[in-house]
Parts: C-alpha cells; structure tokens; sequence
C-alpha cells in the first residue's frame, strides 16, 4: 500500500478543516479528489505534504508502511512525496539551478547516497527538462520569479520528474492554464506513470482528467469524503455538478 | 564630567606631544578642531541623526590612545592572510593608525605621479596637495566624529592618483587593531582620484587582540571630472570593537563611484556617508548590506546632496539580524533647487529573524527641484514562510532552506559590487557568517 489514511482529522488557526478523512491509495493507482470550492482540497494537500501551519487533530496517515505524520516536511519529501503547488512560489535570489542541485542532494545525503556528480546532474536536468518543453534558459532564473502561469506549472511538473516521488500530489494544477499547457503538463504526469508510482490529483474540474485518467474518484465535502467511485463520477460531476452528490449524502446521514 | 571636556583637557596637555608625532599640515587643523569639539560636542541621542546610537557613550571609559607612538608591534604578515582569491591587489596596512607597505607593495613601482603611502608622510614631502585636500570635505561644524579625529589623529593614509592615471590592481588597505590594553585609535584616510583617473580601493577593517577597541575614522575622497572610484569597506571585527567612521565624498562632473560597505562582524557601528554629487553627471551607486546578531548594533546614515542637475544616486542597502541584534538606517537625500533630471532611488530591506531583533528605517527625501525621478522604499519583514515550506517540500531541510533565503536577500547587494573577485569572496563568506563559522575575522591568525 502507498497510502493508507484513517479517520484524519486536521485544521488551521483552531478551526477543523478535515473531520475524519478515510482513503488508500495503492501503487500505480491514480486517484482524483474533487469537491466543491472550501471543501478541504487544499487542506488535505498541505496536511500531507507537512506544512507546519496545519495541526492534526486526530487519525492516521500511513505512507509506504512508515508514519508520515511524524515526519516534517522534508522528511517525507525525502520518503518520496511530491506535492505540486496550486500557486508555485516565487524565490528571488535563488537560481533553479541552485535550488534544484540541492534538493536532489539533500535527498541523495537523507538515503546515504552521495552527492550527484554535475555532470550527471546537468545530463538529468536536460531529460527532465525536455519532458515538460522547459527551456534551458530557466535553469538560469531565480525560481519561478517572472514565470508565467503555464511555465509555473510546467516547472512543478519538471521538479517531480527530477526528484522521482513515489506519490506525487497534484494540487489545483490545471487552474490558469490554457489547453496546450494543460496537455504538456498532463502529458509530462503521464509518462511519469508507473506500476511503483502513484498520483493524487486534486482539482475542482473535471478538464484536467480528460488527460489524466484516474483509477478512482472521490468526492471531498466539508472535511469529508462523500462519496468514491471509477472515473464515471468525474464526467458526472461535470454534468451535473455536485448537488446531487451533496443531497444523497445528506440523506444517507439524515 | 561630559566626556568632551575630558578629551578637551587630554588635547590640551599634550599638544606638544601629538604634534611631534605627526605633520604640520595635520597639526594646523586641531586648533580649530577643539574649537568645534567644544561647541558642538560628541554626538549623542538627543541628535535626531543619532537617535539609535549614543556615540557619546562609547567615549565614556578612559580610552588609551597611543599619542607618543610607541610601536606596537604589529606584525602585519604574520598576523594577516587576506585571502581574497583571484583578487591580485596591491597591499598595505595601517596597524592601529600606522602606515607600513606588504612587500610586494613596497618592490612594485607605481605610476608617475601616483603617491600611496603614510599621510603623515605625504603631509612632509607633498605639503601642496595634502595642503589643498586635507581637512575640506570633513564636516566639522556639527556635532560628528570628524572634530574629535581631527584633534587627535596623527597619520593614516593617503592615495593620489593624478589626472589620467588608471591605477589597473586594485588597492587593499587592511585596518589592524592590535593592543595589549584597550584602545582608541583615530586614523585618517585622504583618496584624491585626478580628472579621468581610475582607483579601486578595498579597506578590510579587522581586529586582532580580543580586547576593546574605539576606532574614529575619517575618510576624505574626491572623485575628480571623468573619473571612476570604487570604495569597498568590509568590517570584519569582534564584539567588543567600537566603530565610527565618517566617509565625506565629493564628486565633479560626470565621475562615477561605487561605495560599498559592508558589515559582516562588528560590535558596534556608527558609518556615516555623506556625498556631494558638485558637477553634473556624476553617478553614485551607495550600497551596503550588514549581518548581525548577539548583541551587535549597526547604524548607517547616509545622505546624498543633489547641487547640479542631471546626477544619478542610487542606494540599496540591507540588513539581516539574529539573536538580539539592532540596526538602523537612515538615508536622507537632497534635491537642491538646480537639480534638475535628478535620478535618485534609494532601498533599504531588512529581515529581523527574531522576536528580539530590532530594525530602525528612516528614508529622508528633501526635493527642491520640480523635474526629477526619486524614489524610496523601505521595509523590515521575515523570511518568506511560503519560500519556505516550497523548499523543505522539496527535501531542502529547514536549516538550509533559511540559509538559502538569507543568501539570496543579500546575494541581490552584492550581485552590485563590480570589482568580480571580491564578489565572490563575498558570496562565500556571507554563507560562513550565516552558517556561524564566521565568528571574528576571517584571515586574522589570532582569530582562528
């Protein structure tokens, strides 16, 4: 099992966002999280990529058999989680090349290995690179300072294609991206995709899983999962919105 | 007692003594010197441009000033490596306020006309031009440090570069304080850079003995038409090392000058800049960036006086301060009513990484003219928490990560500083001072 959450419980600032999340993922699996705006998407990514703002209140996450919760953030980035941010931030002063050479290392030297050798270094920026169309020229510029939104996200791509992850959390990326971003992205996931890796992608749209095809959907609302089904609930969600979803739940709890 | 009168009385009885240490045309201005001492006193906190640095106070204790020029034996080589690499410079020293040259210094022939060398010297052997330049610049009618180095400063150093003359190797002067007691030292430095000359001087100030130290110093630099200076002043001291110094810049028609100051270890320190931009098209880049922490204190006033139109000025400075650690920057511009088509940007950024840290900005603009572009800005924050937490996602620890952060916000000053080695340098030794293996100086033998 990748992923194995229980009864998570989890808020910021003294407020319950997350009232009791139940999930599991397994290794290859793509899984969609959609809800409503203010469901708790953003939450659930930040709980479990480790921001130190988020407090867990209650429950369990497991993360390849290892308790992620007792992990801090790069510790579990160290584990093989990747999150990708819904707003990448900008880092003024901090070149992609700096950045970049120093997360792979950080997480060579966590695992015992040593440092990668540049030349290695640079040959695996060039393949990782090509995967997302990023220009080499970006290897030169502060993180993301002055990016656009589609080479913003292209650049997340680009970093979880570097660092390897075994569980990548996609957060919102489709949102401000035109089609042909949209296609590069959801194409550099896909060849990311394998037997050992899995995806959790959380999106308000159905648009994005056009071109990442989820094994399972689920449906957040109010710090709950309401409702998991196959990629079908995706296309009816599309159509129908999630009203439907949201009464049948209401009634099921009474 | 104020502790004016205590120098007063100091000056006083040993008149005699001071002069026969030093040179006549030096000697001419402590009269005078004393005079504005008494009227205007050491500048303290009731001065609104002292408001966060009480350099009065640090006149308080019975200094020793080594007024009959006993040699302290300094021995300069053994006791400093500079390891500035690639940076080929020509080196010399002023050991405690003594002037002595490196060896290669002292084999390579200058070009005609250049003098580098003792001011004491140069005040006896080029009485014309230390005559002409010494004592003018230095403002003495306000309360200041520039009355009391007056009275007491006995030599230093002077470089004069005629018209011309493109002085290729950069300058190195390394300040050394080394006592057995503690000290006062006041020393003095003249730079007169010729019509078209070029000068590169870098002045690394740095402490030797662990014991107190009050250092006065008064720059005097006059940037000359068409000319090119560039001032680098790197502090790298200890805790107990009291600082002031006073830079007054003077700058004719279209000369350009970079002055940097840069403060990477201290006690406490007062640097006051004060640039006459005089003939039009002189261009000015000021900039400075100050890493403190414990208890150390760092306040830098500048201020930039627009007279002719069609001047540039530009000023970033930025401080980053740990532990308990305060700073201030006041920075006030001018614009005189002639000025017109000034450009005048002024920045000052600032991180207090604590709760205990303190920072004090002032921006000060005064605008007399109608057709110009200034700006200013200044801000006091935290590291970027969202920075942050991007990076530890992406498996830099948090430690790394601040550092990186801390790198970047003063990588942006130095990123300004033009002489290349030295930025280098810098870069490597901002990311020691952050890792706190930077404790005192770097290159001092004692220290290490």
């Amino acid at each position: 099992m990748m992923l194995k959450i229980e009864n998570l419980h989890a808020g910021i600032d003294g407020r319950e966002i997350l009232k009791g999340i139940d999930l599991e993922v397994n290794a290859g699996e793509v899984h969609a999280i959609m809800g409503p705006n203010g469901s708790g998407k953003s939450t659930m990514s930040n709980v479990l990529a480790g921001h130190p703002a988020y407090r867990v209140t209650g429950g369990s996450v497991t993360f390849k058999g290892r308790d992620l919760l007792s992990m801090n953030a790069e510790e579990r980035s160290h584990e093989g989680l990747f999150m990708s941010f819904q707003y990448p931030v900008e880092i003024p002063g901090v070149s992609m090349t700096n950045f970049m050479r120093t997360a792979i290392n950080e997480k060579r030297k966590a695992l015992g290995e040593n440092p990668l050798p540049p030349a290695d270094f640079l040959k695996l920026v060039k393949a990782k690179r090509d995967l997302v169309k990023l220009d080499a020229k970006f290897m030169n510029r502060s993180v993301n300072e002055g990016f656009s939104g589609g080479e913003k996200k292209r650049n997340e791509i680009f970093q979880m294609a570097m660092l390897e992850p075994s569980l990548s959390i996609l957060d919102e990326t489709d949102s401000g991206l035109d089609i042909d971003a949209l296609r590069i992205v959801a194409d550099g996931v896909n060849r990311l995709r394998s037997a050992e890796t899995s995806v959790i992608v959380i999106t308000h749209y159905q648009r994005l899983l056009d071109y990442i095809k989820p094994d399972v959907v689920h449906v957040l609302y109010q710090g709950r999962i309401i409702k998991t089904a196959g990629p079908e609930l995706a296309l009816e969600l599309e159509e129908r919105g999630y009203d439907w979803v949201i009464r049948e739940f209401e009634g099921s709890v009474g | 007692m104020k502790p004016e009168q205590n120098y007063i009385e100091l000056f006083d009885r040993n008149r005699a003594l001071i002069d026969s240490g030093s040179a006549r045309v030096m000697n001419g201005l402590r009269e005078r010197a004393s005079e504005c001492l008494k009227l205007y006193g050491l500048p303290h906190k009731g001065l609104e441009e002292y408001l966060h640095t009480d350099v009065r106070e640090w006149f308080l204790p019975d200094w020793g000033m080594n007024l009959g020029r006993l040699d302290m034996r300094v021995d300069k080589a053994q006791a400093f490596r500079c390891n500035v690499p690639n940076l080929s410079t020509l080196l010399y020293f002023l050991a405690n306020d003594e002037f002595a040259c490196s060896q290669t210094a002292s084999r390579t022939s200058l070009p005609e006309g250049v003098f580098v060398g003792s001011l004491r010297e140069a005040a006896e052997s080029r009485p014309e031009i230390v005559g002409k330049y010494y004592g003018r610049l230095a403002d003495m009618d306000r309360p200041g440090i520039a009355a009391l180095n007056s009275m007491f400063a006995q030599d230093g150093m002077m470089i004069y570069v005629p018209d011309g003359v493109v002085m290729d190797k950069p300058l190195q002067l390394v300040t050394l304080l080394q006592s057995p007691v503690d000290m006062m030292v006041n020393r003095r430095v003249l730079v007169i850079v010729g019509r078209g000359a070029q000068l590169r001087l870098l002045m690394c100030d740095h402490a030797l003995s662990a014991n107190g130290f009050l250092t006065t110093q008064v720059t005097e630099a006059y940037a000359g038409p068409g000319s090119r200076l560039e001032l680098y002043d790197l502090e790298e001291t200890h805790n107990a090392n009291l600082r002031v110094s006073e830079l007054y810049l003077s700058q004719e028609q279209d000369s350009s000058v970079e002055a940097d100051y840069m403060t990477l270890h201290n006690g406490r320190t007062r640097n006051t800049v004060s640039v006459m931009l005089k003939g039009r098209g002189a261009q000015l880049s000021l900039n400075g960036i100050g890493t403190i922490d414990r208890e150390q204190h760092l306040d830098i006033m500048t201020f930039v006086d627009h007279r002719v139109p069609d001047c540039t000025s530009n000023e970033l400075f930025k401080y980053v301060l740990d532990d308990s650690a305060t700073g201030a920057f006041a920075g006030k511009v001018l614009v005189r009513k002639d000025a017109q088509r000034t450009s005048s940007e002024q920045t000052n950024r600032n991180i207090c990484l604590t709760r205990s840290s303190r920072m004090f900005t002032q921006p000060q603009l005064e605008i007399y003219a109608d057709d110009v572009k200034c700006s200013h800005g200044a801000t006091v924050g935290q590291l970027d928490e969202r920075a942050m937490f991007y990076m530890r996602q992406r498996g830099i620890p948090e430690q790394e990560a601040r550092m990186m952060l801390m790198q970047a916000f003063v990588g942006e000053v130095i990123g300004r500083v033009a002489l290349e080695p030295l930025r280098d340098r810098l870069n490597r030794l901002v990311e020691k001072r952050f890792r706190g293996e930077l404790s005192q100086c770097e290159g001092c033998r004692a220290c290490r």
